[in-house]
This record gives C-alpha cells, structure tokens and sequence, in this order.
C-alpha cells in the first residue's frame, strides 16, 4: 500500500505552498516531518485526533523523495500529474530563466525516453 | 421542457490564458492563431443563447484523490469557487466564483439515480480547470449558472468508453425532460491524445497525431459504433498515458447523440492537438 503514501505525499505537498517551499529547500528535513506529522493524518480533513497508522514509506521511496528523484517515482508507479506537477513546482522557474520555456519539462521526457515503446509501470493501485 | 440548444465538446488546454494574455515579447508563435480560433468557437455557443451551462470535467487530484476518488460526481451548490492554488501556481488561471443551479443540479442528480447512474454528489465541490478552461474559452464573462459533473478519467480503474457514452445519453434524456422554459447548453471538456509526466510528453506534436485525426473524424461524424470498436483502455493508454481525457469527450458525443457536428476545428499545438468542437440539437441558429 505504499505507492499510496507516496501519492499521498506528493498530493498534500504539492497544494501547500509553505510545505512546498520546505520541500524544495530541504528534503530531507521535510520528508521526514511529513512521516511523522502530516503523512499520519486523514489525506482529507484530517487533524491530530483523525489518525491513520496503516501506511508507511519504504527505504526506496523516502529516498526518491527526498532526492526529487521523479525517474524513480515514475517507476515504481507515482500518478504522472503529481509526479509531473509537483517537479515543475520545483524546478520549472530555474530552468525557464537558464534554458527557456518547457525545457525542464523536456528534459524530463529525456530522462524517461527508456520508457518509449514499452508498457510504462501502472499507476493503478 | 428544457431546450437543449448547444452540445459543446473541446479539448481543455491550461496555457490558453496565459499564452494569449502574454506580453508580445514573451507570446509564443501561435498565439494569435490559437485566440483567433477559441474566439470563433466561442460564438457556437453564443449563437445559442444560453440560460444554463452543464459542464462536464474531471478533477486532476485537486479536490479529489486515492482515499476517496468519485467515479461520477455532481455539485448541488447555488455558486461555486474555482481554481485551485496549484493552479494559480502553474497555469496563471484565475480564481473565480460561480453561479450554480441548484434545483437543475437536484432534478440532473435524481434522474441519473433513477436511470441506474448512482452518483455521488458534493455541496463543497470546488472547481478545477477540466471546467474552467472551458469557461475561459468559450464563455469568459462566466456569467452564467452551471451544473458541474466529474467523471472519473484519471485514476484506474476508470468506467468503459460506453460507460461514458451511456451516461451522455442519459444525461440528454434528463435535460429533455427539466420542466423549465429555459435553454440548456452542455459543454465538456477533455483531451485527445496527451502524455503527462511520462517520455512522450511536451514534443512539437501530441504523442499520437494518428488518433487525433481518427477521433476528431469519429466525433464529427458522431461515430460512436467505430469509437466502441476501435478505442479501449489499452489503446488510449498506447496513444498516451492521459489520453483518458477522450472519454468526457464521448460522454459529450452520449449528450448530442449519434449525430453529426455542426462546427469543427482544431490546433496543432505544441504537444497537443486542440479540438473545437460543437453539435446543435435543434438545428443551427447561426
């Protein structure tokens, strides 16, 4: 049930822009204050009281999140408009200053061009 | 009854508005190509004076995610907010309040339970860009109440093509049958082939510009025996990995019927194929 939480981590990121400042400044620190304060909550509406204990990330996935590592997260089946959203959030400005429009978003691409052609990993869960 | 004047079918594009809002240095090549075209869809929709706008979209994680992710969903609100932050963030799209129609969205709600579609249905559904963007395109003064209903195009397990294609025509026989002396356009907005997040994503065409033109020539000539035969999960996921956003479109060709549309056109844009779409149920007022 993982991929769940890794889901789940990047959809209650992505909509905060405080956490999601702490995401891309540091995230190590923010990855593990998610596992312990905020992963635990009910995704939606949740509060301290609210407290879900059955999921939890593997080695693998805190590692690709905490190393913005989106080819690893594509992989191991992350849903492609948070993976996708979430990245450009971070990493799109910097990109369109050096390089120019969509060339994150290109580059991207690149780095999962060894995907073409064949059955990409589900997103199903 | 109600009339219903106007079946609006269109791809929905998040950049539109910031593309075309652009200060002229920073306009990409196609921008005034790409206004001129949403401007002329938008007067299919004019000519049809409406009262009510049914909007059909999809929430992309906004509101709805895994923990509780609604197959079919409608709003029953008198107004709702639109635009998320991440929104904002990413697409320049405004935040906006809209005017529902809560007794069209009860009586909608109703006959769809009645006609074996259990929907769920939100009293806090805040409204994402699938319904925006058409707003922005074909009725930027959102001046008008609507009747929002999601489907579930974005998390599998997803209802068949007919599924969709059953909902549209049981959401016609429901508008036909709204005691109301006011007119009814229903606009949905979806995709033809598109790749998020995956390796085919943001090259010069969409992923698969072979089944941009088949599904154009289907819808247009309100063929859905071919659409049933030829396009499945498999075949929408080998066109592209959100290429599911074709199914609200078939929900579209379900509302107008088998038959063939009165205005069509479409963009070859970067990384997608835009389509512009419209049918007239009781003959073109233009």
């Amino acid at each position: 049930m993982s991929k769940y939480y890794v889901n789940k981590f990047l959809f209650t990121v992505d909509r905060d822009p405080e956490l999601l400042a702490q995401y891309k400044e540091n995230p190590k620190q923010l990855v593990a204050k998610w596992e312990k304060e905020i992963g635990p909550r009910l995704a939606q509406g949740g509060n301290n009281e609210e407290i879900t204990s059955v999921h939890s990330l593997t080695d693998d996935e805190r590692k690709a999140l905490v190393n913005h590592d989106y080819v690893a997260l594509f992989e191991m089946g992350a849903h492609f408009f948070l993976n996708l959203t979430i990245m450009i959030a971070l990493y799109d400005e910097e990109y369109v200053a050096k390089n120019g429009p969509l060339s994150f978003q290109r580059e991207m691409a690149q780095k999962l061009s060894h995907w073409k052609g064949k059955d990409y990993p589900s997103v199903q869960l | 009854m109600a009339r219903l004047t106007a079946v609006l079918a269109t791809t929905h594009h998040p950049f539109y508005l910031k593309a075309t809002t652009a200060p002229p240095e920073e306009r990409m090549p196609q921008a005034d190509e790409w206004k001129a075209k949403v401007e002329a869809y938008r007067e299919t929709l004019t000519a049809a004076e409406p009262d009510i706008l049914l909007m059909v979209g999809s929430d992309h994680f906004h509101q709805f995610f895994y923990d509780n992710y609604p197959t079919f969903l409608i709003g029953k609100q008198s107004k709702y907010d639109a635009t998320f932050y991440n929104e904002e963030r990413e697409f320049g799209i405004p935040k906006y309040v809209l005017d529902g129609d809560e007794d069209f969205s009860g009586f909608m709600l109703q006959g769809l339970m009645d006609r074996g579609f259990d929907f769920s249905v939100s009293h806090e559904l805040k409204i994402d860009h699938s319904i925006i963007c058409p707003i922005i395109t074909t009725r930027p003064d959102a001046d008008l109440p609507v009747v929002p209903i999601y489907t579930n195009i974005f998390a599998p397990p997803l209802p068949s093509p007919k599924r969709f294609y059953d909902l549209g025509r049981a959401i016609r026989e429901i508008i036909d049958a709204y005691p109301t002396d006011k007119k009814v356009a229903a606009v949905g907005s979806g995709h033809l082939s598109l790749e998020l997040g995956g390796p085919r994503q943001f090259h010069e065409t969409g992923p698969d510009p072979e089944f941009d033109r088949n599904a154009i020539k289907w819808l247009s000539e309100g063929d859905i025996e071919t659409i049933l035969e030829q396009v499945t999960m498999e075949s929408m996921t080998q066109s592209g990995n959100a290429t599911h956003g074709f199914l609200d479109l078939i929900l579209m060709l379900g509302i107008a019927g088998p038959e063939k549309a009165a205005y069509v056109d479409n963009l070859d844009l970067f990384h997608t194929m835009e389509m512009y779409m419209t049918w007239y149920p009781e003959g073109d007022p233009r």
